[in-house]
């Protein structure tokens, strides 16, 4: 069920340039995200994807330009408690402790994060919505890639984060968690969340249209 | 009622660290043994290098064992931070709702308890190996008790610092070292003074308040290091 998106953005992302090293990677990149709506950052190799979306969360400074959320510039505080528990960061590292089961890496998860609401949901269920029930009590070092992706991606119900940022989702999944993801994105849409991803296969979402963000031309 | 819950919540990621830290340590026993081991491996071979008269033996003892201590926490400390800066846990740390000295004091609080808290323990077979007078083993715990949880703290300051580092197995040692130092040298005349029985009471309160600048200084600057660490 599309929602109209909300007037106010959720995201809104100011002229932004983000460096790697000494190489300055792209710069002037803008754009806004509301309620609803999902932004994909595309383009080559190298382009910047992965550090525009580093950018975002807080996790690196920018060169220039500004981050902000519901109109407040997060990017000079990324610290902000209330911003980190409305973000929720799935990397191209799952972190997922080898030695623990996927069960107690999301319940590390969770207690991390802290404050739970009425609309997230346990770890077991988690689980079972990406299709890992059965191997909830498994070590993670014994999972394939594949389950390992869908136990981070995993993480990212158990709380009602409303900005999801996401690299590479669908990275080693096979169709169906290609489906999968796509499922959880687009449910995460219609109830009103906002989405950032990169993705090298295009990603369609029921309930929103995907923006695409074009990084590495100008 | 905002603060309450926050300091609460606070306190449970606190714990949840610790306790994710110890658990995935125990499950790999042979590696969270190691430092232990390492500990009583070097302070083993000293008696062969410096030969067996016991008044050698009584004057190398002290300094032996603590420098079997410190090498032993600096081998555990290199991989404090690397792993969770490879996997993407830092990136979860540093996302999170709490400050990084918290979480940062989590992991130095585990890491204590899996190497700092083993080495008290082992401390006391090396002690009789190394033929330490028993009049000096209740000053050796206590020295230990306050010098070990100092070398987690001010070395988790270098491990922060040197995670991402490539090519770092020098630099940790070298970082860290210098803020180690002082426990060693404080530990090291305790545990002398209690062998020749006068008062171990100087260098032990020394070492207390090298703990207390540690414990207050020390998650701080590792949240910071860890936080610059990831860009």
């Amino acid at each position: 069920m599309p929602r109209p998106p909300s007037e106010a953005p959720l995201l809104g992302i100011e002229d932004l340039a983000g460096r790697r090293g000494d190489r300055l990677l792209f710069s002037g990149l803008s754009a806004v995200a509301a309620a609803g709506e999902a932004l994909r950052v595309s383009g080559p190799n190298g382009c910047g994807k992965t550090t525009a979306l580093r950018i975002v969360c807080g996790l690196l400074r920018p060169e220039a330009g500004r981050v902000r959320w519901r109109g407040r510039t997060v990017s000079e505080s990324p610290r902000d408690p209330g911003w980190r528990r409305e973000l929720a960061f799935v990397g191209h590292h799952e972190a997922l402790k080898d030695s623990l089961t996927p069960l107690e890496n999301l319940r590390f998860a969770r207690a991390l994060r802290g404050g739970r609401r009425a609309s997230s949901c346990r770890p077991e269920e988690a689980l079972e919505r990406v299709g890992l029930a059965a191997e909830r009590d498994t070590l993670t070092r014994e999972l394939s890639a594949g389950q390992r992706r869908r136990a981070a991606l995993a993480r990212l119900l158990l709380d009602d984060a409303v900005l999801w940022v996401l690299d590479e989702p669908a990275a080693a999944l096979d169709r169906d968690g290609t489906t999968l993801v796509e499922s959880l994105c687009s449910e995460h849409a219609s109830a009103g969340g906002a989405l950032l991803f990169t993705s090298h296969q295009p990603l369609v979402l029921a309930s929103a249209p995907v923006r695409e963000l074009r990084l590495g031309d100008g | 009622m905002a603060t309450a819950e926050s300091f609460h919540s606070g306190g449970g990621a606190f714990a949840a660290v610790v306790r994710r830290d110890v658990r995935a340590a125990l499950r790999r026993p042979a590696e969270a043994a190691t430092p232990v081991v390492f500990f009583v491996v070097v302070a083993a071979v000293f008696p062969l290098g410096t030969g067996a008269s016991p008044a050698t033996l009584a004057a190398v003892a002290p300094g032996a064992l603590w420098i079997a201590a410190l090498l032993a926490a600096l081998l555990s400390l290199d991989r404090l931070f690397r792993e969770d800066l490879e996997d993407g846990s830092l990136d979860q740390l540093l996302l999170s709702p709490h400050p990084p000295a918290l979480l940062a004091a989590g992991r130095i609080a585990a890491h204590w308890l899996l190497t700092g808290l083993p080495l008290l323990v082992a401390s006391l077979p090396v002690a009789v190996l190394l033929a330490l007078p028993a009049r000096s083993l209740p000053t050796l715990l206590g020295a230990l008790a306050l010098g070990t949880p100092i070398l987690s703290l001010a070395g988790a300051i270098g491990a922060a610092l040197t995670a991402g580092v490539r090519g770092r197995s020098l630099l940790l040692p070298l970082i860290a070292l210098p803020l180690l130092v002082p426990v060693l040298i404080f530990g090291t005349l305790a545990v002398r003074a209690a062998a020749i029985g006068v008062s171990a009471a100087g260098p032990l309160y020394f070492l207390a308040a090298l703990l207390a600048l540690a414990l207050t200084l020390a998650p701080f600057a590792t949240g910071a290091a860890l936080a610059v660490g990831a860009e």
